[in-house]
């Protein structure tokens, strides 16, 4: 399980190596998550309309291990752009990981980049 | 066993059996209550409320039951003659004799009755208890029927006003006598006895002050009044309600130790002369004072209780008299020394005709503190004002804001936050409990809400005058919690899901979108998104598929996610009823999938295990084979349970499945507040337990009882009967105003039944509305409902049917794998998730 939780680490903006192309800004959804695949990791991606931002963050929750993050209900809490997860609503800021249950767990988040309606996640492997 | 003697079965002395009762020492001690009064301890200050409730026994404190259930002997009718301490002996007026250990005298007061020539004719009464508001309420009909109108009532304090309402409440036009220059006068000064005249006179009643009654004339009743300034007053009858006069008929008779203006003389410990005897309420002299309120008498079986069990506790050195009250329909209150005046005090006074409101406060020169105060016509600085006062606060820089309200800026509260109150304060003085005892209810995890809070302190139980601070207290120390109690929805949107509720109706506001730019703020969170999705659903009728973002996730994907996050398949069996085909249908898919099958509690079949991917093709075969969505993700209508009925069964009294398949086909995806399920048995044994369902109904001679507002889970609930023998299209026609009236009105995920137990008159009320249409809303609910259910459509068919839509059942945009990372284990002959 562990393992699992490493495959997953935070990259910064300016840390990242690879700009992985997953789709057009159309392939998503708006104001919820969707779920992207790059080799061995799953991530989600979101789309907050409100404020054109977008996020990316682990699809796996650390709570119970599961692939679930990109179907959870995104929102904010004091202003910062968070998910909920579907299976027990831990909740995660989209900017930083950190739980926001005061939980000590938290998640790994991407840098996105769109690019002529194109999305971009970058990471540093 | 020691054995207590309790003299007096009023509010004071229910209130010692009541402590006592509760003590931890309670075993060690044989309780016997002596009442003369014929019923057990009633609520005396409402007594004026006995005439529109017309029932004796809502004003008790305690049924009969109770006393037999805390083992305390309660003997009422029964009077005590006299008591030998020397023997500790009672005896009663049947010549019995009790013995005693500790007594306790709590016999309370009588009715004043000034020494006025005449004052024995008929047509005068006393208003002390139950039998003298009948023997007034007798009177006032044989008058009224002699078609003579006019009451009098000699007394303008509070227990005068109460009657004189009392007389009001009868019909009668009143007048009001009272001795002193003002009304009353221990609480009011002058001016706040004009406007409470005043207001009072707006009423029709007529006010008489500085009248001191000569003689009570009327050859056979009472005809007229002479005062001794020559003038009079016609009436008709008369009411004395003067004050009160303690029963210390006992106490002198036996020798304790008595005050020259009446009154059994107390220590701090509650003891009389003779240490064995105790004297509580209004009979007790303490500190030379007699003391009219209950709260200071309720103190007073405190520390007698106390003392009793071996504690320490003593009656505090000063006894506050503040009290606030509604006199006559007008809010009345007076706190610490309403009158002083002397160079070291200011007052400030408010004083406005136009709306009746005389507000007074008196405070040190210096401004450092509150010293009292009187309030008439809006009391509702009554807690805070009290509370500055009583804990000595210091006051705002411009004390004028405590009684008008902070002029310009933002409206405070003067106290700040109640939160900043003393653990010391005493937040309900009935009950003295303390705002520190109030806090640790909550914050020791034993109390979450209002009325648990209640239940634990007894705080507010009583009076209920500190109602609004017990309320913010609670309220403010669950969000020191970082729990709300406030019912807005989230930090997006200021308000209830009800009011959210018709501003979506009224603007006509059509997306998530649209109600964030109106009326809230920021993303959304989980908490509003389902809270507008259900308000949507439930307006416009439309399927979570139109707005799915804000869905919750479970409504969005139209399934309910499981442990390791693939989902479950319900589709809709309406009334449990399923043909041998369809089942093979269900059987045939769950085999082609390998879902794991089980029968639900709801009369249905359960697929567990499908991929997000499958759904869509797993609800592709089942609608083609006829079957629908079953709503098991929503807050939505679910099942409508039902037992087999007269169809088949030998019992069945009519055909209760045919029945619940009409209700589950026209309620189904109807979406409200929580999640609401249905049952319907065909006779009263009742196997379709649609008594532990939102709505049940049960088939008897004659047609259907409806019940509602029950449910099974965590706190289960009986349904509880709204109305009987109704025909298929009645018991229908309810269901809809029940239905659309609790999804127009309910808090977030709150269920039927905790929304009865929150509506205000319960489910007496709720018949009124719904059976009774008393708010004139009948048809509209029913038009709503039949609005809602015309346009129902399978959501699971929309689904699949848009191409749009399928895309949320894809598991990754940039790729068509499936998501490679789920583990099953097997299972007896099935499967399930690797276990977490």
């Amino acid at each position: 399980m562990e393992e699992l939780l490493k495959n997953y680490q935070t990259v910064a903006d300016q840390n990242a190596i690879n700009w992985i192309k997953v789709g057009q800004t159309g392939d998503f959804p708006e104001n919820a998550g969707a779920c992207v695949k790059y080799n061995a990791k799953q991530i989600a991606v979101y789309y907050f309309t409100r404020t054109n931002s977008w996020y990316a963050c682990q699809n796996l929750c650390p709570h119970k291990m599961e692939m679930v993050l990109s179907r959870g209900m995104t929102g904010d809490s004091q202003g910062i752009p968070k998910v909920a997860c579907p299976l027990h609503k831990k909740t995660f800021s989209l900017e930083d990981g950190s739980n926001l249950n005061g939980e000590e767990y938290s998640i790994a988040t991407y840098p996105v980049r769109i690019q002529e309606g194109n999305v971009y996640i970058g990471f540093a492997d | 066993m020691e054995k207590v003697i309790v003299i007096g079965n009023g509010m004071v002395g229910y209130k010692f059996c009541e402590k006592l009762a509760a003590h931890p020492l309670r075993g060690q001690f044989e309780i016997v209550v002596f009442g003369e009064e014929s019923r057990p301890a009633y609520d005396r200050v409402h007594l004026s409320e006995y005439f529109s409730i017309d029932d004796a026994d809502k004003l008790l404190l305690a049924p009969r039951d109770w006393y037999a259930e805390n083992n305390i002997m309660l003997r009422t009718g029964e009077m005590i003659t006299s008591i030998e301490p020397e023997t500790k002996r009672v005896f009663t007026h049947k010549h019995d004799y009790f013995e005693y250990d500790y007594l306790v005298l709590a016999t309370g007061s009588s009715c004043f009755v000034p020494n006025i020539k005449g004052v024995d004719k008929p047509g005068v009464f006393i208003y002390r208890t139950i039998e003298d508001l009948d023997a007034i309420k007798d009177y006032a009909t044989k008058i009224k029927h002699e078609g003579k109108f006019n009451a009098s009532v000699l007394g303008g304090g509070l227990l005068g006003l109460e009657a004189a309402n009392a007389a009001k409440e009868l019909g009668l036009q009143t007048d009001v006598i009272e001795f002193a220059p003002r009304l009353m006068p221990r609480q009011l000064d002058k001016a706040a006895s004009d406007m409470l005249q005043s207001k009072i006179e707006k009423l029709g009643m007529k006010i008489h002050l500085g009248k001191n009654s000569k003689e009570i004339i009327g050859a056979a009743g009472i005809e007229k009044i002479d005062f001794t300034d020559e003038s009079s007053l016609q009436t008709d009858m008369l009411i004395i309600s003067a004050g009160i006069r303690p029963r210390d008929e006992l106490a002198l008779k036996c020798g304790l130790k008595t005050g020259e203006r009446g009154g059994v003389y107390v220590n701090n410990k509650m003891e009389t002369s003779d240490p064995a005897i105790y004297a509580i309420g209004e009979v007790a002299l303490y500190n030379n004072g007699i003391y009219g309120l209950v709260a200071p008498g309720y103190e007073m079986a405190g520390v007698a209780v106390e003392q009793i069990t071996g504690g320490e506790k003593l009656m505090s050195p000063s006894i506050d008299m503040s009290t606030q009250l509604k006199l006559v329909g007008t809010e009345v209150a007076s706190f610490g020394d309403p009158f002083i005046e002397n160079d070291e005090i200011t007052a400030i006074v408010y004083e406005n005709k136009q709306r009746g409101v005389y507000k007074r406060i008196n405070i040190a020169k210096d401004g450092s503190k509150l010293l009292g105060g009187i309030m008439v016509g809006d009391s509702s600085d009554y807690n805070t004002l009290f509370q500055l006062y009583i804990n000595a606060m210091k006051l705002p820089e411009n004390p004028e804001d405590l009684i008008l309200g902070s002029r310009g800026g933002e409206s405070k509260s003067a106290l700040g936050s109640v939160l900043d109150l003393p653990d010391t304060a005493q937040i309900c003085s009935c009950e003295a409990v303390s705002k520190g005892t109030i806090c640790d209810s909550i914050t020791s995890g034993a109390c979450c809400t209002f009325s648990d809070v209640v239940k634990q302190t007894k705080a507010s139980s009583s009076c209920g005058g500190c109602k609004p601070m017990v309320t913010d207290l609670v309220t403010a120390t669950l969000k020191s919690m970082g729990q709300e109690l406030k019912e807005t929805i989230c930090e997006h949107f200021e308000y209830s899901r009800q009011e959210m509720y018709d501003l979506v109706k009224l603007h006509s506001i059509l997306d998530f979108d649209e109600a964030l730019d109106r009326h809230g703020k920021g993303h959304g969170c989980e908490m509003c998104k389902p809270v507008l999705a259900s308000i949507f659903a439930s307006i416009y009728m439309e399927t979570a598929n139109r707005q799915a973002p804000i869905q919750d996730s479970n409504d969005r994907f139209l399934a309910n996610i499981q442990r390791n996050g693939t989902y479950s398949v319900v589709p809709r069996v309406p009334g449990g009823e399923i043909t041998p085909d369809k089942l093979m249908v269900l059987g045939q898919v769950a085999k082609k999938y390998d879902l794991y099958t089980k029968i639900t509690g709801g009369q249905r079949i359960d697929l567990f295990g499908a991929q997000l991917h499958e759904l869509p093709m797993i609800w592709k075969e089942l609608i083609d084979a006829g079957f629908e969505s079953g709503h098991a993700y929503g807050k939505s209508l679910r099942t409508v349970k039902s037992c087999v009925g007269s169809t088949w069964c030998r019992y069945g009294l009519h055909d209760s499945v045919s029945f619940a398949i009409r209700i589950e086909d026209r309620y189904k995806g109807l979406r409200s507040p929580h999640k609401l399920k249905g049952g319907v048995s065909g006779c009263i044994r009742e196997c379709a337990e649609a008594r532990g369902k939102d709505f049940g109904v049960i088939a008897v001679e004659g047609g259907w009882n409806l019940f509602v507002c029950g449910n099974g889970g965590a706190t289960p609930k009986h349904a509880i009967l709204l109305a009987e023998k109704l025909d298929d299209e009645t018991c229908i026609k309810y269901l809809d105003r029940f239905l659309v009236y609790y999804i127009r009105t309910a808090a977030p995920l709150q269920r039927t039944a905790p929304w009865l137990e929150k509506l205000e008159g319960g489910i007496d009320y709720l018949k009124k509305v719904v059976v009774e249409d008393s708010l004139g809303i009948g048809e509209e609910l029913e038009a709503e409902m039949q609005e809602l259910v015309s346009h129902y459509a399978c959501e699971w068919k929309e689904a699949i049917e848009d191409p749009q839509m399928m895309k949320r059942f894809k598991p990754f945009v940039n790729s068509d794998e499936t998501d490679d990372s789920l583990v099953f284990v097997p299972m007896r002959d099935q499967k399930m998730p690797r276990p977490w």
